[in-house]
């Protein structure tokens, strides 16, 4: 029964994912950039966590 | 008889117009009076202590930040009909929907949790268990969405409303030094002692309770199940504005109380500042103490339900207030879910509580640029939005407010982590 229930919750995240597969929004070079910058600060944040995470680990 | 006549017609017409707000409001006026949740209050009640009335001023100034960036939700909620989970879901892809739906998931719960602690808190004042308050506010919460109405749900969580207003009378009951507030507060200052870490950090605290991700999905998602049209815009940007004006005043009338009864005291939360005020003046602890618990409950009902909403959207269950526990399982499960999950955590004997508070400020910093970046691109789309796009000054205003948001809620998060940054 766990299995089953996995199994379906996989499923609908298998058709979420067919169904926005593509993004509807028109791809302008403002919107390329804002996300572009949107990866980069992110990236810096989870690198400035993780960082933060093993220099606590090493004290 | 004309002059009386046209008296009678403007009566009436005023009294239309009053009654068709009072269909249309509810969504702005709940998120907003709900920002002024557990954390909220904790952050105003600090203000007041440290710097007395110096900084009524700024939470002034925080008003039209917040109605600007909510002011988006409604219009975006309106023409697409789509909650903000699925409209990032639907026009940036599932890799920054699930980015979003995740991040979201986990800062409602944290936050939840503080909200929990808020509750606990206020009521432990009056000598109640925290499991007698857990229960009876998730029984009050589970209550709220069982009747199977959106507009019931709405108008009983307005009453929460106006229960946060309960500072305002909390505040006169104090005598507080009138004059000197309206003369001293209003003009932009700083307070003596100038621009220290300290200060910077609470104007960080104060902009980040301001704007919190949940407010943006649950506004969005409030629209869309009320059933808002694009003819009823002009209503729901009112309803907004008014929400704007009350969370400032409640705001204000916090950091009066603390700053005229506590000022100069070293407090770390809203319920010490209870607990003190307690000693001072009974009626006013009992009435910040009622007011914490209320500002606890309305920040755990919309957020419990933002998330709610937000994977009943993406994942296509029925996900609306209007239908029973029958017709929407999955949307009342997780709802419950996030209750108990968030109540229970709260009762854990050495649960990490501040840890929990530390991260909160840690993960909305990830959620939120996103949240507002992900609005502003779908309100400059001409084949989203059409003609409710945003025009210059709205552009104007949302981008320097999102960039400011951006910056000072990194500084914020940032500064959460790396404790001995502003020492």
């Amino acid at each position: 029964m766990i299995s089953e229930s996995f199994g379906s919750a996989l499923d609908a995240v298998r058709e979420i994912n067919r169904k926005y597969n593509k993004p509807h929004i028109k791809m302008t070079r403002a919107v390329q950039l804002s996300l572009g910058l949107l990866r980069f600060y992110l990236l810096f944040l989870v690198g400035l966590l993780v960082w933060k995470f093993f220099s606590e680990l090493h004290k | 008889m004309n002059l009386l006549s046209r008296l009678y017609y403007r009566h009436k017409k005023f009294w239309k117009t009053f009654r068709l707000f009072l269909m249309i409001a509810g969504p702005g006026i709940i998120v907003m009076v709900a920002d002024n949740d557990a954390g909220g209050i904790t952050t105003y009640s600090v203000t007041g202590a440290q710097y007395s009335f110096h900084l009524i001023w700024f939470l002034v100034l925080l008003g039209p930040v917040a109605y600007f960036v909510q002011e988006m939700t409604v219009r975006l909620g309106a023409v697409t009909k789509r909650g903000h989970a699925e409209a990032i879901f639907h026009s940036f892809g599932a890799f920054w929907g699930w980015f979003s739906l995740l991040d979201l998931v986990l800062v409602d719960w944290l936050t939840m949790i503080t909200e929990f602690i808020g509750m606990t808190a206020a009521l432990s004042i009056f000598g109640v268990p925290p499991v007698i308050t857990v229960i009876g506010a998730c029984l009050i919460m589970g209550a709220m969405v069982l009747q199977g109405k959106y507009w019931t749900w709405e108008k009983i969580a307005l009453v929460f409303c106006v229960l946060n207003l309960i500072y305002i009378p909390a505040a006169f009951m104090i005598h507080p030094p009138i004059d000197k507030i309206i003369h001293g507060s209003f003009i932009p200052h700083l307070p003596p002692g100038g621009f220290t870490n300290g200060l910077f950090f609470l104007i960080m605290a104060n902009i980040g309770t301001t704007i919190a991700p949940w407010m943006i999905f649950f506004q969005q998602s409030a629209v869309v199940d009320k059933g808002m049209q694009e003819k009823d815009m002009f209503w729901g940007k009112i309803d907004t504005a008014a929400g704007a004006f009350l969370t400032v005043v409640v705001a204000a009338f916090c950091v009066i109380l603390t700053a005229t009864l506590i000022p100069g005291l070293p407090i770390n939360d809203a319920a010490t500042a209870a607990h003190l005020f307690m000693g001072i003046n009974k009626y006013v602890g009992t009435l910040l103490a009622i007011g914490l618990f209320d500002a606890g409950l309305l920040g755990a009902i919309c957020i419990s339900l933002a998330s709610s909403w937000a994977f009943g959207e993406v994942f296509g269950w029925a996900h609306s207030l209007n239908q029973n526990v029958k017709q929407a399982p999955w949307f009342y499960a997780y709802y419950f879910f996030t209750l108990i999950f968030a109540g229970t955590v709260v009762l854990i004997p050495g649960a990490p509580l501040v840890l929990i508070t530390l991260f909160v400020q840690v993960i909305a910093v990830t959620l939120l640029p996103a949240a507002l970046v992900f609005l502003i691109i779908l309100l400059n789309d001409e084949e989203t939005m059409g003609k409710y796009k945003n025009n210059w000054f709205q552009n104007f205003a949302n981008i320097s407010i999102v960039a400011l948001i951006i910056v000072v809620s990194t500084l914020y998060g940032i500064s959460a982590v790396f404790q001995n940054i502003l020492k």
